[in-house]
């Protein structure tokens, strides 16, 4: 998993969306084990309290949760891992509507844009 | 109880107030940023909590203790410049270190200088600028102590090196341990920060846990840094 900070919001905050990504993506898939706290803090090279700080937050949101000795998991759900996606593909469709605003755009003319975008992804130069 | 704490705490140099009535307390397991600009009394404040400077006024204790051979005990501590022997090898200081600290962790040290490629037989005057710096956090970090006061821990190293010292206090210090790290690169530890401490002219300006800063005021502490120490 790649680790990477950025200037306002809390760095626990930054690392729970990181890992829901991964959830999401599929990087890290249901029931897969997480490595422990100070792997992964030492990894992201963030204080291990945020660490626990963080994955505490996404086990009360249930994408993951611990079973007593054996570690941390991330769940089986597929119904808490769909709402995940679309809590994070809201907040990409927020970024995106207040960057088009700035630019002045309406709402027909983003329509259009994501429509041609919609075309050159159906003609497969997507690269995915 | 608190680890550190500082009372009214004051230290004046002739006619100079370096620490001006200072007040906070540091809890078990934190890792603290005393963060100020160059002269604002970091230095001062370290020396004092390890008995080498005594306070004009107030208090400083160490577990509510008086700095002294109890607190050395539990204190490790890295000062701003190079404090070791330069005729000395890494082994010496190994042999030197577990003499005097009986919390020195000898095998933990050997592997950090294993993994660095850092020769332990060369004398320190033979390794680089950086490799000595090296040596002294390892020998600072392979106690198990329960306050670590590194003074500029990365002030004069590289950008790799520096990856390392954040690397090497996040691996070794155990959780019920605090560390008080005094530095003016916040950008470099913010993210290991668990609370930060604003130090200007000899007062605290700020004090608060790090993720609660950047929630308020939605920005780095680097950034509420500049906008508070603004010249």
């Amino acid at each position: 998993m790649e680790w990477r900070f950025e200037g306002g919001a809390p760095i626990y905050a930054q690392i729970v969306d990181a890992v829901k990504l991964a959830i999401v993506s599929g990087e890290l898939p249901p029931g897969a084990r997480l490595q422990g706290v100070r792997e992964l803090a030492l990894e992201a090279g963030v204080n291990p309290n945020t660490m626990q700080r963080a994955l505490s937050e996404l086990e009360r949101q249930g994408l993951l949760y611990t079973l007593r000795t054996a570690g941390r998991y991330v769940t089986g759900d597929e119904a808490v891992i769909r709402a995940a996606r679309r809590e994070l593909a809201g907040g990409y469709v927020d970024a995106f509507l207040t960057a088009m605003e700035r630019l002045g755009m309406e709402k027909s003319d983003m329509i259009k844009l994501l429509e041609a975008d919609t075309r050159r992804y159906e003609h497969g130069n997507f690269g995915v | 109880m608190a680890i550190l704490e500082c009372k009214g705490l004051s230290k004046s140099y002739g006619p100079v107030r370096a620490l001006d009535g200072v007040d906070f307390a540091v809890a078990p397991g934190r890792i603290v940023g005393l963060l100020g600009p160059n002269g604002s009394g970091k230095t001062t404040l370290i020396k004092l909590a390890n008995g080498l400077l005594t306070p004009t006024a107030g208090q400083i204790l160490i577990n509510g203790q008086v700095p002294g051979i109890e607190t050395k005990k539990v204190v490790s501590y890295l000062p701003e410049r190079s404090c070791l022997p330069e005729w000395m090898s890494a082994a010496q200081l190994m042999g030197f270190y577990g003499d005097f600290y009986a919390d020195f962790d000898r095998t933990t040290a050997k592997a950090m200088l294993a993994r660095l490629n850092i020769d332990s037989k060369a004398r320190l005057r033979h390794l680089s600028k950086g490799n000595r710096e090296k040596v002294q956090l390892i020998m600072v970090m392979a106690r198990r102590a329960q306050l670590y006061l590194l003074d500029e821990p990365i002030g004069g190293v590289d950008p790799a090196a520096r990856d390392f010292i954040l690397s090497t206090i996040l691996s070794n210090y155990n959780p019920t341990a605090t560390v008080i790290i005094s530095t003016h690169l916040i950008a470099d530890v913010e993210r290991v920060l668990d609370d930060v401490i604003f130090i200007s002219q000899g007062k605290v300006v700020l004090a608060a846990p790090a993720d609660q800063l950047r929630e308020q005021q939605g920005k780095s502490v680097d950034q509420i840094f500049r906008e508070v120490f603004r010249c």
